[in-house]
C-alpha cells in the first residue's frame, strides 16, 4: 500500500480564512506564520469508527431528554451526508447543540437575559444510516445577542459535529433557517464570499418530514470532501 | 456529479453542550500494549492567556503501527481495545491532557515509514474552521527522517516536538508568536 488517494483540496472562496477580522475573536487567536501543505498520509485518510454501542436512538430526540416537553416550536431535523463526489458517507457520528426556544444555551458562560428551560439541554447525537441519512427531533432555537460589534444578535442556529471515514473530512458547521433576517449581519454566516456556499448553510423548510399537527420539518444536507477521482489503472 | 464540501463554521464558546459526553482522555485501557505515555499541554492565544473553550482531538495507530479504521489496510495487527481516538476540552488554564500508548511507524509518501505522530485538530471559539498540526516524540531517531517533518522549515520543527520528562510529554499548542506552532493547510 504505497498509493493513495487524497482527499480534495477546498474549492476556491468556500472555506472560511483563519483571520477574519469582523469576527473579533479570530484576530488573536489566527495563526499568523504560513502553513505547510499537508500531504494526505495514511494518518490524515483514516478515522475513528463510532457505533450503536455509544449512540442509542433515542439520542437523536432532543424534546425527551427531561420529564416535561421544552418550549418552543418542535421541528423534525433531517438530511443526508454526502461526499463531493456524491456518495452517501454512512455511519458518520453527528453531535448537535443548540440555544434553547429562548436564545439562551444551557452552559455556564452564557449571560444573556433570557431564561433557561428545565426540559432542555440542548443536545443530541445520530449515526448516519447506509444512504447517508439522519433525523433529529429538537426545537427551534431562538436568536440571541452576542458582544462582537454594537446590537450583535446571532442568526437562529444549530451547531453540527460531523466524523466521516478520514480525519481530514472531520467538519463543524452550523445550520441556518430559510429567511432568517439577521443573516446577512452575521460575520460567521457571512466568512466566505461565494454565495452559494453560504445558501448551502441555510436549511429548507420540507413538507414532506413536516408530521402533521406535531412538528415541521426541516432538510439539511450536508457535504464532507471527497477523494480526488480514483486513478485510471485502478479501475477494473 | 461534484458537490462543494459545506462550509465550516465555528465551534463557538458553548461547545461542551455538545461535546463533554464523548470526553476521552484515557484511550488505552491496561490490556493495550505498548509504551504508556501521558501528554499535558495548554493552548495560548496571542497575548499568551489560555485559551479555556478549545476541544483537542487526537488520532493515532497503535503501538503496531495500524490505524482501527477500514481504510488501513495494513498487515500489523489491530488492538480491539484501542480506537486511537481522543478529545479534550480546555480548562480554564488552557489545559488539555491524554494518556495513551506511543503510536507505531505507519506507511507515508513514497513507500517510507513515518516518525510516530499523533494528528491533532483544534476546535475553538474565534476559529472559522479546526486547526491540523502533529505530534511527535521526543528523542525518537525516525523523527529526523520523517517526510512530513521535512516539509516543516527546521527552526519551526521544534514547534511540533513534545518536551517533558519521558513520565509526562509537555506540548503546547501556541496560537501566534514567537513559539507559534506549525500548522498545516490540509
Amino acid at each position: 500500500m504505497t498509493k493513495l488517494t487524497p482527499y480534495r483540496r477546498p474549492y476556491w472562496n468556500t472555506q472560511p480564512e483563519y483571520l477574519f477580522p469582523k469576527y473579533a475573536s479570530t484576530v488573536k487567536r489566527a495563526p499568523t506564520q504560513p502553513l505547510v501543505v499537508l500531504p494526505h498520509t495514511l494518518s490524515e485518510v483514516t478515522a475513528p469508527v463510532f457505533g450503536t454501542d455509544e449512540v442509542k436512538p433515542g439520542d437523536s430526540d432532543l424534546t425527551r431528554q427531561h420529564k416535561g416537553e421544552p418550549l418552543g416550536e418542535r421541528i423534525v431535523v433531517s438530511g443526508r451526508v454526502l461526499d463531493e463526489n456524491s456518495k452517501p458517507v454512512p455511519n458518520v457520528l453527528i453531535e448537535i447543540w443548540q440555544a434553547n426556544a429562548a436564545g439562551r444555551y444551557n452552559h455556564r458562560v452564557d449571560q444573556h437575559d433570557a431564561p433557561i428551560d428545565p426540559n432542555f439541554t440542548g443536545a443530541g447525537r445520530a449515526l448516519t444510516d447506509a444512504e447517508g441519512r439522519y433525523r433529529f427531533m429538537t426545537i427551534r432555537p431562538g436568536e440571541y445577542p452576542w458582544r462582537n460589534h454594537y446590537n450583535a444578535w446571532r442568526p437562529a442556529h444549530i451547531h453540527f459535529s460531523l466524523f466521516g471515514r478520514a480525519f481530514m473530512q472531520r467538519l463543524i458547521t452550523q445550520m441556518y433557517f430559510p429567511g432568517d433576517p439577521l443573516l446577512d449581519y452575521d460575520p460567521m454566516f457571512t466568512c466566505v464570499a461565494d454565495e452559494k456556499a453560504r445558501r448551502r448553510l441555510i436549511s429548507e423548510f420540507d413538507w414532506e418530514t413536516t408530521l402533521p399537527e406535531y412538528a415541521l420539518g426541516y432538510r439539511f444536507d450536508i457535504v464532507l470532501r471527497g477523494r480526488d477521482e480514483t486513478p485510471m489503472e485502478n479501475r477494473r | 456529479m461534484s458537490l462543494r464540501t459545506s462550509t465550516s463554521q465555528t465551534i463557538g464558546p458553548y461547545l461542551r453542550i455538545g461535546l463533554e459526553w464523548m470526553v476521552i482522555e484515557d484511550l488505552a485501557p491496561a490490556a493495550v500494549a505498548g509504551e504508556r505515555v501521558r501528554i499535558e499541554g495548554r493552548v495560548l492565544d496571542g497575548d499568551g492567556k489560555p485559551v479555556n473553550d478549545a476541544a483537542v482531538e487526537i488520532w493515532q495507530a497503535n503501538s503496531h503501527g495500524r490505524y482501527a479504521s477500514p481504510d488501513d489496510s495494513g498487515s500489523a495487527p489491530l488492538e480491539p481495545a484501542f480506537r486511537g481516538y481522543g478529545r479534550s476540552l480546555t480548562d480554564d488554564r488552557g489545559a488539555f491532557r491524554f494518556r495513551t500508548i506511543k503510536p507505531g511507524r505507519v506507511p507515508g509518501p513514497a513507500g517510507k515509514l513515518q516518525a510516530p505522530h499523533l494528528l491533532v485538530t483544534i476546535f475553538m471559539r474565534g476559529l472559522l474552521k479546526q486547526l491540523v498540526t502533529r505530534m511527535y516524540f521526543p528523542g525518537d531517531s525516525a523523527n529526523a527522517d520523517d517526510p512530513v517533518l521535512a516539509l516543516v522549515p527546521p527552526a519551526r520543527r521544534g514547534t511540533l516536538v513534545a518536551g517533558g520528562s519521558a513520565d509526562v510529554l509537555q506540548w503546547n499548542i501556541v496560537l501566534q508568536g514567537k513559539d507559534e506552532t506549525v500548522f498545516f493547510d490540509f
